[in-house]
């Protein structure tokens, strides 16, 4: 006998072991358009994850935001690298010692966090369940727009600023791009560009062309 | 209770089965139609030689693409090489899971509905970008990139159309967006959102990849595009896909703008009922609509393209959003 409840947690351990597992392979693989494309399989198991708590919006975002469109754009870069394959020695270098301590600084930091910080919030046994008729885009909604509107708001408008800045950064015209401006092409006037010349009809002296 | 189980599991399967076979039919079909459309509109026949008026053609192009030999390129990885085309096939499968053809008649209700169709549209780039990769041809590569800028700009504009849908329905779930079109032609989402409609066709035609964006493809450029490489029933999974997703654009189109399965006429008659047909009729419109854009206007050039999304389209929809915003307060027509 399986319970619906046996049967999600059935799926959550299948999903959950594919997230770490895509996770690890995305660091440790050589060829990065194969780490690129794990990452995107660790991102959609994620989703999954969240679409078993009933988080079905917020899932259903991460897919199209992260894979739709921000890993479109890091493949579309990783495509274009030249890719050599790296020697063992690169691994090896000092870099590498610096960043073990990082991760195993952080991994303290999150079990601290959840071991001893986060004990009591924590479901122990049950699965979260929302009644039904629960609508997770309204709930959003209504967090983001009604409780959080000042916050939500002013986090859009540092975003804004962010990318007007980027590109006026890093927007550089040329001198010799030869790139001719696409609304004046469309825009133009035939009157201004040709002159039509009206003369009299040639008249041959009767040999054969 | 267990058995239970398999049976959702198991009419679940049922389901799927008895969309994706229609819709397998529908694409054939569609090749036939969009070669005689065009036939008709170059003052020509189109296929007529297989069978009566042509109608078997299309099983004679399939049973010619499966009979072919898959080529693999030289030095092509060749895992990423095969699922690609299986990438972009089933997400173009995918999406139908929430399309609703009439009142109920819809194999998933979910209220993210509308998020899931676009997140779903845009997956199927994974498919065209990792086979132009895999290929190792200079051709494939050039088609995946631009296709992939393509896709990107254009789901922008794509997307705030849906925002000015969901504003006037206020609900991601397509069935009630369809049921807020309740009431006749003249409730339907496409006059107060009409520039947002022509918009979302518009993305739509460019996030296909069809004539006159088709510049992923571009065969008087860079031959064929993403596909170049592909041969036998590998490239007719391409196919597949890319009918699919025509498809559904055009499906929800009908959806989001004309009133999905409710009917145009009046009164009390046979014809005024709404019912699956008229839903497929709408679609079908759109379907005719894409085969006339390409028997009718030139390929788009690549720069004019990204031009046209990013500062023509995008405007305009950000400013139809505040004024069906506007509308919507207000109460204005009978729409809102």
């Amino acid at each position: 006998m399986m319970s619906p409840e046996l049967f999600q947690q059935l799926l959550f351990y299948v999903f959950a072991t594919m997230t770490v597992g895509s996770a690890m392979a995305v660091v440790s693989v050589k060829n990065t358009v194969y780490a690129a494309l794990f990452l995107v399989l660790c991102f959609f198991n994620t989703a999954v994850l969240w679409m078993l708590i009933e988080a079905e919006f917020l899932a259903i975002t991460l897919v199209l935001v992260y894979v739709g469109a921000v890993m479109v754009l890091f493949l579309f870069v990783v495509m274009m690298l030249d890719i050599k394959k790296p020697k063992a020695a690169i691994l090896k270098q000092s870099y590498t010692k610096a960043a073990l301590l990082i991760v195993g600084a952080m991994l303290v930091e999150l079990m601290m966090l959840f071991g001893y910080k986060l004990q009591d919030q924590l479901p122990q046994d049950e699965l979260i369940r929302m009644p039904a008729g629960y609508s997770n885009v309204a709930e959003v909604g209504e967090e983001l727009f009604i409780h959080y509107v000042y916050p939500f708001e002013i986090a859009a408008v540092i975003l804004l600023v962010a990318i007007v800045a980027a590109i006026s950064l890093t927007l550089r015209k040329r001198p010799e791009n030869k790139t001719i401006d696409a609304s004046k092409q469309i825009n133009i006037n035939p009157a201004e560009r040709m002159r039509v010349v009206s003369m009299k009809a040639e008249k041959g002296n009767g040999e054969k062309s | 209770m267990i058995w239970d189980q398999i049976w959702v599991i198991v009419w679940t399967l049922i389901k799927i089965i008895a969309i994706v076979l229609p819709l397998i039919l529908a694409v054939a079909y569609a090749t036939y139609f969009e070669r005689k459309v065009i036939g008709f509109m170059h003052a020509r026949m189109g296929p007529n030689r297989v069978g009566p008026w042509g109608l078997l053609q299309p099983f004679a192009d399939v049973f010619k693409l499966l009979t072919k030999e898959i080529i693999f390129p030289s030095n092509a990885n060749k895992f990423l090489f095969l699922i690609a085309p299986v990438i972009t096939l089933a997400t173009a499968f995918a999406a139908w899971a929430v399309v609703p053809f009439s009142d109920g008649l819809v194999l998933a209700d979910i209220n993210a509905g509308l998020v899931y169709i676009l997140a779903m549209t845009s997956l199927g780039v994974y498919g065209v970008i990792i086979a132009g990769w895999a290929s190792n041809s200079k051709y494939a590569l050039l088609g995946a990139l631009r296709s992939a800028a393509q896709i990107v700009s254009y789901e922008i504009a794509m997307g705030f159309a849906l925002v000015g849908v969901l504003i006037a329905a206020g609900s991601l779930n397509l069935t009630e967006i369809v049921e807020g079109q309740a009431g006749g032609l003249h409730h339907w989402y496409f006059i107060p959102l009409f520039p947002l409609f022509v918009i979302y066709f518009i993305s739509g035609v460019a996030e296909t990849n069809r004539a006159p964006f088709d510049v992923a493809e571009g065969e008087s450029e860079i031959v064929a595009g993403f596909h170049v490489e592909y041969a036998g029933s590998a490239f007719a999974v391409f196919f597949l896909a890319e009918y699919a997703n025509m498809i559904i654009i055009s499906a929800l189109a009908a959806i989001m703008f004309l009133g999905g399965w409710y009917s145009p006429i009046p009164g009390d008659s046979i014809f005024a009922q709404p019912s699956v047909f008229w839903f497929l009729a709408k679609a079908c419109v759109f379907m005719f609509f894409y085969f006339w854009f390409r028997a009718s206007f030139p390929r788009y050039r690549y720069d004019q393209i990204m031009r046209l999304g990013w500062k023509v389209f995008i405007p305009i929809t950000i400013v139809w959003i505040m004024v069906v915003a506007v509308m919507r307060v207000y109460h204005i027509g009978p729409w809102f």
